[in-house]
């Protein structure tokens, strides 16, 4: 378990004093994928550089499985970090030696036998998809294969916990989803913590069970992901979601006067936002029929996150301006969102 | 052959022994000088670069220190150095001149310069590696010798290959201090009593030395860079 207290962390830049981290408490379990995310200069980096101290914070305590690392010596420190991988992303490799002798550099000075290190070496390496890459060096691999290379490393030493800093930032979507799956696996088969940092909601929506959404140094909403996909709370949370969910665009289409979006006159184009985990009752058709109205769905987006279906539909109601608003109010009453995006029953 | 020698190099052939000695002088003078320097130089290349503000050993007054000295000792000109450095070459090595009173002045000349190019080869090193290396438990020593050494060889060898080079162009000038040397020989004969021809044996045997020298940093450069 990682517990962060109060974490201050103050840089002086200059005459300047940037407040990087300010009272940042954060408790994170055995086993689960966390992930942090935030725009560039909130402070992800700084969080996550904590755990391990590469970074010490000016204060607030930092614990590991109870173990108060800032009060450890630097050589106890040390030992502390071989068992919290940490990748990057740049990746971080040695140029001048291959993949094995990459895999291999955290290694020295473990008590292995150089056999066994060539055993480890080759499982990690498995363990990546990477065994015919052995002899390769780093500048002749491609960015997701240097990224299972440095997961590799940083798996040497058995860690209880990998840090990733922004991993799949420098690759593409389609690599971005492979390693993902493999991080996934990892956790899945070695019970390893993952705390992610990303910018990008769609990794955290991809493998994270709970989120912590990072601004200006604070972290302003915390949960399980399924839920804060849901229903967030903060509006960064909001725009992060925005990005990620087809939904969103229909604000953009309305904007544009794109065809059959436009409700016509006596019609209400509204957003249906599911956020119950178990969306089984036919919501749409039973609302249909008990108000007597049509409902005609223009957009619908609904997706797997954190193992439950998540999303809503964009429908335009057409019917009795009452029914429509006692419609409305059912849905509400089935924990179903709604968003009026343009309500064209009433003479402007 | 020898015949044709002597029509070639009459003097040269004439001050064999001289030559030979010579070489032999020049060849002293940058081992000795090119080995002690080389450890010094590495040395404060590394500590320059571990004790720099942000360094896995940050010092502000040790970096602060060495950096003023380097710069001192960088801005005076050797043939100044030569003579200045007397006093100290006499206690150091028990005399002033001759071959053994020129180390001291080379070594004080050219491990500035060698300082500065270790610290700019090190400065390479991506940043990254070393957090890197930090995250995985490294302490200071290993970063030194598994990351910034390692992964400079490259850097390294170009920089001892241009240090190596000014360093065999320095012990030219020993020859005011009665080093000796190849210098000194075509100083000696080749300009003073104007024998042309042993000017330019000298100049043969000094573009071969930098080429051998070069080839050398060039390979071991080329096997370490990937
Ligand atoms: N070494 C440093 N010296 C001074 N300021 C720093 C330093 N490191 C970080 N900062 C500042 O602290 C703040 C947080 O930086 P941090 O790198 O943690 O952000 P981040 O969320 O990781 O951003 P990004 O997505 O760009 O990586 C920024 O304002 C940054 O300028
Ligand atoms: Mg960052």
């Amino acid at each position: 378990m990682i517990e962060l207290t109060d974490i201050v962390k103050t840089f002086q830049a200059g005459a300047k004093q940037v407040d990087a981290l300010r009272n940042v408490s954060l408790t994170i379990e055995d086993g689960e994928i966390f992930g942090i995310i935030g725009f560039s200069g909130a402070g992800k980096s700084t969080l996550v550089r904590c755990i391990n101290l590469l970074g010490r914070p000016t204060s607030g305590s930092v614990k590991i499985d109870g173990t108060d690392l800032m009060t450890l010596s630097s050589k106890e420190l040390r030992e502390e970090r071989k068992k919290i991988g940490m990748i990057f992303q740049h990746f971080n490799l040695m140029p001048s030696r291959t993949v094995f002798g990459n895999v291999a550099f955290p290694l020295k000075g473990s008590g292995l036998s150089g056999e066994e290190i060539q055993k480890k070496v080759r499982k990690l390496l498995s363990l990546v998809d990477l065994s015919d890459k052995e002899n390769a060096y780093p500048s002749e691999l491609s960015g997701g294969q240097k990224q299972r290379v440095a997961i590799a490393r940083s798996l040497a030493n058995d860690p209880k916990i990998l840090l990733s800093d922004e991993a799949t930032s420098a690759l593409d979507p389609q690599t971005t989803s492979s390693i993902l799956q493999l991080l996934k696996k990892l956790n899945r088969e070695l019970g390893i913590t993952i705390v992610v940092i990303t910018h990008e909601m769609e990794v955290i929506k991809e493998i994270c069970n709970r989120v912590a959404v990072m601004e200006d140094g604070a972290v302003v909403e915390l949960g399980d992901v399924f839920d804060v996909f849901a229903d967030p709370k903060h509006s960064l949370t909001k725009n992060f979601i925005r990005t990620t969910s087809n939904l969103s665009k229909i604000e953009q289409m309305v904007a544009d006067g794109v065809p059959g979006v436009t409700p016509e006159k006596g019609e209400v184009l509204a957003k249906l936002s599911y956020r119950q985990k178990d969306v089984s009752e036919p919501l749409i058709s039973t609302t249909a029929k008990e108000f007597s109205l049509d409902i005609n769905i223009i957009l619908a987006d609904v997706e797997i996150v954190g193992g439950a279906p998540i999303g809503g539909t964009v429908v335009i109601l057409h019917g009795d301006s009452a029914r429509i608003d006692e419609a409305v109010k059912y849905l509400r009453n089935k924990n179903v969102g709604v968003e009026v995006i343009k309500d064209a029953r009433n003479p402007y | 052959m020898q015949g044709i020698l002597t029509d070639i190099f009459p003097n040269l052939m004439s001050k064999w022994p001289d030559f030979i000695k010579s070489i032999h002088d020049t060849f002293i003078m940058v081992i000795w000088a090119g080995g002690v320097g080389f450890v010094f130089g590495l040395s404060f290349g590394i500590i320059l670069t571990v004790t720099k503000p942000g360094g896995v050993l940050e010092n502000r007054p040790l970096f602060q220190f060495l950096d003023k000295i380097t710069n001192l000792f960088r801005s005076i000109p050797f043939i100044i150095l030569l003579t200045a450095v007397m006093p100290l070459t006499r206690v150091i090595m028990g005399t002033a001149i001759g071959v053994p009173g020129a180390i001291v002045p080379l070594v004080l000349g050219s491990v500035p310069f060698f300082t500065r190019q270790v610290q700019s080869a090190l400065a390479q090193t991506d940043e990254g590696l070393i957090e890197a290396a930090e995250s995985m438990g490294c302490s200071p020593w290993e970063i030194i010798t598994r990351v910034y050494l390692r992964e400079s060889i490259g850097p390294l060898a170009r920089a001892t290959t241009i240090t190596a080079i000014s360093l065999l162009g320095l012990t030219a000038m020993a020859g005011a201090v009665g080093a000796g040397g190849l210098g000194d020989f075509a100083i000696r004969y080749g300009h003073d009593r104007n024998m042309q021809d042993i000017t330019w044996a000298t100049v043969i045997v000094l573009v071969v030395a930098v080429s051998i020298v070069q080839i050398t940093g060039d390979t071991i450069a080329k096997k370490n860079t990937h």
